[in-house]
């Protein structure tokens, strides 16, 4: 099937504008008649639900926390995007819309794109209101800076700790909507279904983490807001709660998921100290700045201490292989190249799994209390990590998945291919195409919970009645029982194996097979190996407890069974998409120099698939992207 | 808003009569080390005291209604805060908190104490014992009851208890009641403790030396 | 760098920790042994360990609160020792490395302990209390859209600065858990400092710090005594001045209160 993203024609500039114009409107004593469930407390959901509470929709939301303020988003470190252009650097909305577009090697729908850089600048606006302490220069007006190899500064920030100041805005605004009584909240509340009534969202089934009650939320549309996946490789800077689970339910009862393959690697993480190890901790990439990347010339040095190898038998690779842009190449390059090295035996750190980055030579030229000044914060924490000077000897890094691109396909009005299904944030497929830019994760997710899904939910709430499905329609029965089944079936299995111990042995053949380069030999590998891992856990975990009570092996094992079903689905799609574009790299499609080679005669488009039963193949939908502002062109970084 | 009910009112509270207190006891150690320039130091003080009645009325009212209001929040947030805090850790480690701000509640109740028995003794005169006589001039002698009651150990021994349990009280109360005031900041907050640890310390030289002086002789001969 | 790692053996440890089967559910200790723990395990990920171990016996896991490990999201909340998140300088509980343990250690765990975080499970708490006090009053009545440009009012370097020193704060908990009287002044004081300090939450500041006090008092905070416990055991090193500020607000408030203005202006909402 061809899907169509609903975007609106004409002259992009307008394009938002003229389309909220249009758009159906909900009358103001209406509003409360019509109950919304948010779903993720992060930016976009927090946001989402704070707005829609203060447009007077009876809001209900739901975090797996115990507290929204504590969703990931508050992980991000280095800023927001906005097209204010308040360097008088030559910035513009239409600059910020080219370069995601391009960031995004062409896997984006353009309106979506350009109206998420339109209302970038009401993001920013919207926060200093309430109180979040941004940057400021000596005049008092906010400070901007450069990030990820943008040509212009753009970027907002509030120290090293950007996502958690916005969402901190995010969560007071929804805190006054508590309070105001607009909004109800649910922390430790876990969605474990999506039930669809005669082909619409109209409720959710959750579990109380506390007390393992299984119940069911009623309501006229559901939003969700969960996160991304990348926790499938199960280390990765996620959250260790973060998962699959909400969009893989969605996806079970109908919504089709788009471009799962499109994932981010970071190139600047701490590295695995041990098998131990639950998560990996990124640093700013900023460090890129002044640090030059290097691994010894010949694998016998790699055991050596790092100063103790000559400059002449050490391999500055990425300035070796992209003079231009040397140390600061983009995250995929940076990370993929890491990988070679290590992969050539030439890493190192425990497991040889990890490359140099060395500030000696920044030391040198600029003293050690600039460096101090400029990344004090990343040092300290570095050593906290690793017990490791890094002004005495180079970091060791190693890249890490980072976010996730794909996600629940929808259309310009963030919602779904199921009536009355919205979906916001790293959640959805939508804006970043196979390529996020540094800073802009904070922009899309605070753009679709404060000024889109305002908007756009109204066009779907002015067709439908509020409260048109009720709760003892069969369908919400059947979901509770299904939940209740599966949960019953878990703790039934009673084998040998924990669930970490599963979800690491996906992870393993994840990144091995369907990480930073993939392969049509890897993928077939991962796709044979992904279901007798599920298969096995299905016979062989154990999971103890009782299902009516607090059980953390229970959630754990949940989420690991959605993503071992959901894994099979990402190694398929990027088995199916037979080129190479942004965090999407398949060994085949290269040029000779190792730039990915996009193919955008047969690849243009969002791939869309529809669940068909687990282990079955799922059925393709192509949403077909057209280019008609920002022309195809090739990215290189030379 | 409520000055007597809110947590911070009350603490505003206990903040400013510890003040005035403070300030009072200042001015009290002021005119007591007259004792030290003998019978017409102390003697003559007094009888001026006696002159300015007005004042001195005011000034107890004042000081008794602060040490009143004073006492009777402390019990009480006292008892709030162990409330708000009813199971202690297993293991018991302090990062901060000192053992003179951990006292406060017990060195308040024994300054408590020994004011009564200040009062008693040489406002009202009426503990047992105490000599009561006119110095050469016809004035009250001070002076004279004073030595006299110092030169018995426990009534020294008292003295110099209270005036401990004054150091420890007013070592952690200054820089508190100036942090309650909001009178604080990161560079004034370590300077209040040093002005409190050092007031404490000359409260507690000073009027811990009346007794013992006396005692061992050096004073009041 | 791996032979930097062989270096340090492995350790074992005896961990003492709490466990509790629910909130009304009496506690008690028990003793179990973690075994293999490198210098590099996390403290949390020491916990997997024994876990792990746990699940294999068939004995009931550990309950702890745990999520981003590293440092930020404030879910993790246990006291070390006798100190929250084990009291080394601007170190969650997440990020505190074992390293700093020796083998043959012994360790107590215990949940945050304070009236206003009753205990879930093991160190599990509720700090929902918290929550309650962002709702009472940590916001600006900001409505969506419809604000001035971000640069329309300069702010000066200096109160950004303070403002985010403030707003650092990671809604931990781990004040109330180290303060003596169960008391969330710092909390409290961070986030009536960061909006009083700006512009935009001058406007309500008033209001703002007597609901917060208010709050506190009716969640089941105790007062404050400044010990300074709570920036001692605070991870993210929030300074007690934002208590001093608290108390200085509130002062001003009262002025307020008093003349009637404040009162007029509650009426006028």
């Amino acid at each position: 099937m061809i899907l169509d993203g609903k975007a609106p024609t004409g002259r992009i500039e307008e394009s938002w504008d003229k389309y909220r114009f249009e758009l159906k409107l909900v009358n103001p004593a209406n509003k409360r008649k019509f109950k919304i469930l948010v779903v993720g407390t992060g930016l976009a959901g927090a946001s989402a639900a704070a707005t829609l509470g203060e447009l007077g929709y009876n809001v209900e939301t739901f975090c797996y926390q115990d507290s929204p303020r504590r969703a990931h988003s508050i992980a991000a470190q280095g800023g927001i995007n906005a097209a204010k252009n308040y360097p008088n650097d030559g910035d513009s909305i239409y600059r910020l819309f080219y370069d995601t577009i391009k960031g995004g090697d062409f896997r984006a729908r353009e309106a979506d794109v350009w109206r998420l850089a339109q209302v970038s600048n009401n993001i920013i606006d919207q926060c200093v209101a309430q109180g979040v302490p941004f940057a400021r220069d000596y005049a008092g007006y906010l400070d901007n800076r450069s990030f990820g190899g943008a040509q212009v500064s753009r970027t907002f920030y509030a120290r090293g700790q950007t996502g958690q100041q916005l969402l901190l805005g995010a969560y007071s605004a929804l805190s006054r909507q508590i309070k105001a009584g607009t909004v109800k909240l649910f922390p430790r509340t876990e969605m474990l279904d999506l039930v669809v009534v005669d082909g619409e969202a109209k409720g959710i089934t959750v579990r109380d983490l506390v007390t393992g009650e299984i119940r069911t939320h009623v309501g006229d549309a559901v939003v969700l807001a969960t996160g991304g996946y990348v926790n499938v490789f199960y280390l990765s800077t996620n959250a260790m709660g973060c998962s699959v689970t909400a969009i893989w339910k969605a996806h079970k009862k109908g919504a089709y998921l788009a471009n799962p393959c499109f994932t981010q690697i970071h190139p600047t993480c701490i590295p695995q100290a041990g098998d131990y190890q639950s998560k990996l901790t990124l640093m700013s990439e900023s460090l890129r700045n002044d640090g030059r990347i290097w691994v010894p010339k010949k694998k016998e040095d790699c055991n050596k201490p790092p100063n103790e190898i000559p400059e002449e038998d050490r391999d500055y690779y990425l300035e070796r292989k992209y003079p231009t842009f040397g140390n600061l190449a983009p995250r995929d390059i940076a990370s993929r190249a890491a990988k070679e090295q290590c992969d050539e035996g030439r890493g190192v750190g425990p497991g040889g799994r990890g490359v140099y980055l060395d500030f000696a030579a920044s030391i040198k030229r600029l003293g050690e209390n600039v460096v101090r000044e400029r990344y004090g914060n990343l040092f300290e924490m570095y050593e906290r990590i690793t017990d490791e000077n890094a002004y005495k000897q180079p970091m060791r890094i190693y890249p890490a998945p980072h976010y996730s691109m794909g996600g629940l396909w929808v259309d310009y009005n963030l919602m779904s291919n199921v009536p009355g299904l919205f979906v916001l944030g790293e959640a959805n497929f939508s804006v970043h195409g196979a390529n996020r830019l540094g800073a802009s994760a904070l922009m899309q997710g605070l753009a679709d919970g404060y000024f889109v899904i305002p908007n756009t939910i109204a066009g779907y709430l002015a067709t439908t009645k509020p409260g048109k499905v009720k709760a003892d329609h069969p369908e919400f029965k059947k979901s509770v029982e299904e939940v209740q089944g599966a949960s019953k079936k878990l703790l039934g299995i009673n084998g040998k194996k924990t669930v970490t111990e599963f979800i690491r042995e996906l992870g393993t053949t994840m990144w091995e097979d369907v990480g930073m380069a993939r392969s049509k030999e890897s993928l077939t590998k991962a796709l044979q190996k992904i279901p007798a891992i599920r298969k096995e856990f299905w016979e062989n975990v154990k999971v103890s407890g009782k299902g009516e009570e607090l059980n953390q092996q229970l959630e754990n094992a949940g989420r690991t069974a959605d993503f071992l079903e959901f894994a099979e689905l990402l190694a398929r799609d990027a088995l199916h998409r037979e080129e190479s574009c942004g965090g999407h790299f398949r060994v085949e499609h290269q040029y000779p120099d190792g730039e990915a080679k996009r193919d955008d005669a047969n690849f243009c488009y969002s791939a869309a698939w529809e669940f068909k039963g687990v282990g079955k193949e799922p059925e393709l939908h192509k949403e077909p992207l057209k280019f008609e502002n920002v022309h195809l062109a090739v990215r290189s970084y030379k | 808003m409520r000055l007597f009910s809110d947590s911070i009112g009350r603490k505003i509270v206990m903040a400013v009569t510890g003040l005035i207190m403070v300030l009072f006891v200042v001015g009290h150690l002021l005119g007591n080390l007259s004792i030290f320039n003998g019978p017409d130091g102390i003697n003559a003080y007094a009888e001026k005291l006696h002159q300015l009645a007005p004042l001195v009325w005011g000034t107890r009212i004042v000081v008794g209604l602060s040490v009143v209001l004073h006492a009777v929040l402390a019990v009480q947030i006292t008892l709030e805060n162990s409330a708000a805090n009813p199971t202690r850790y297993a293991v018991q480690r302090s990062l901060k908190a000192t053992f003179s701000g951990k006292t406060m509640i017990w060195t308040g109740l024994i300054l408590g104490a020994f004011i009564v028995y200040h009062l008693l003794q040489f406002t009202l005169r009426v503990t047992p014992g105490l000599v009561r006589g006119q110095d050469s001039l016809g004035r009250f002698d001070v002076f004279g009851m004073v030595v006299q009651q110092f030169r018995i150990v426990p009534i020294a021994a008292i003295y110099v208890v209270g005036m401990i349990a004054l150091f420890l009280h007013l070592k952690h109360g200054i820089q508190s009641t100036l942090q309650t005031l909001g009178w604080s900041n990161e560079t004034l907050l370590p300077r209040w403790g040093v002005l409190g640890k050092t007031l404490a310390g000359i409260l507690l030289v000073g009027f811990g030396a009346i007794p013992l002086l006396i005692l061992a002789g050096i004073a009041g001969n | 760098m791996s032979a930097h790692a062989s270096e340090h053996g492995t350790m074992n440890l005896k961990l003492i920790v709490w466990r509790q089967a629910g909130p009304n559910e009496p506690g008690r200790f028990e003793t179990y042994d973690a075994k293999g723990i490198t210098p590099h395990h996390s403290f949390l990920e020491m916990l997997d360990v024994v876990n792990e171990d746990l699940i294999k016996q068939g004995k009931e896991p550990i309950v702890f609160d745990h999520d981003c490990r590293e440092g930020i999201c404030g879910a993790c909340s246990a006291v070390v020792n006798g100190v929250p998140h084990g009291g080394y300088k601007r170190t969650t509980l997440c990020q505190l490395h074992m390293r700093k343990f020796k083998d043959g250690d012994a360790i107590y765990l215990e949940p945050w302990r304070a009236r206003a975080f009753p205990i879930i499970k093991d160190l599990m708490v509720d700090r929902g209390a918290l929550d309650r006090l962002i709702q009472a009053a940590g916001w600006t009545s900001a409505h969506t859209g419809g604000v001035p440009d971000g640069n329309s009012t300069p702010i000066p370097k200096r109160a950004a600065d303070y403002a985010m020193d403030a707003a650092e704060c990671i809604g931990c908990g781990a004040c109330v858990a180290a303060c003596p009287n169960g008391a969330a002044m710092l909390f409290a004081g961070a986030k009536v400092s960061q909006l009083a300090e700006l512009p935009q939450g001058q406007v309500e500041a008033p209001e703002r710090v007597a609901a917060m006090v208010q709050a506190m008092a009716e969640n089941g905070f105790g007062n404050c005594s400044n010990h300074y416990e709570c920036e001692a055991a605070c991870p993210k090193g929030i300074d007690v001045k934002f208590i001093a500020r608290l108390n200085r607000e509130f002062r001003k408030a009262l002025v307020l209160d008093k003349v009637g203005a404040l009162k007029k202006s509650a009426k006028a909402e």
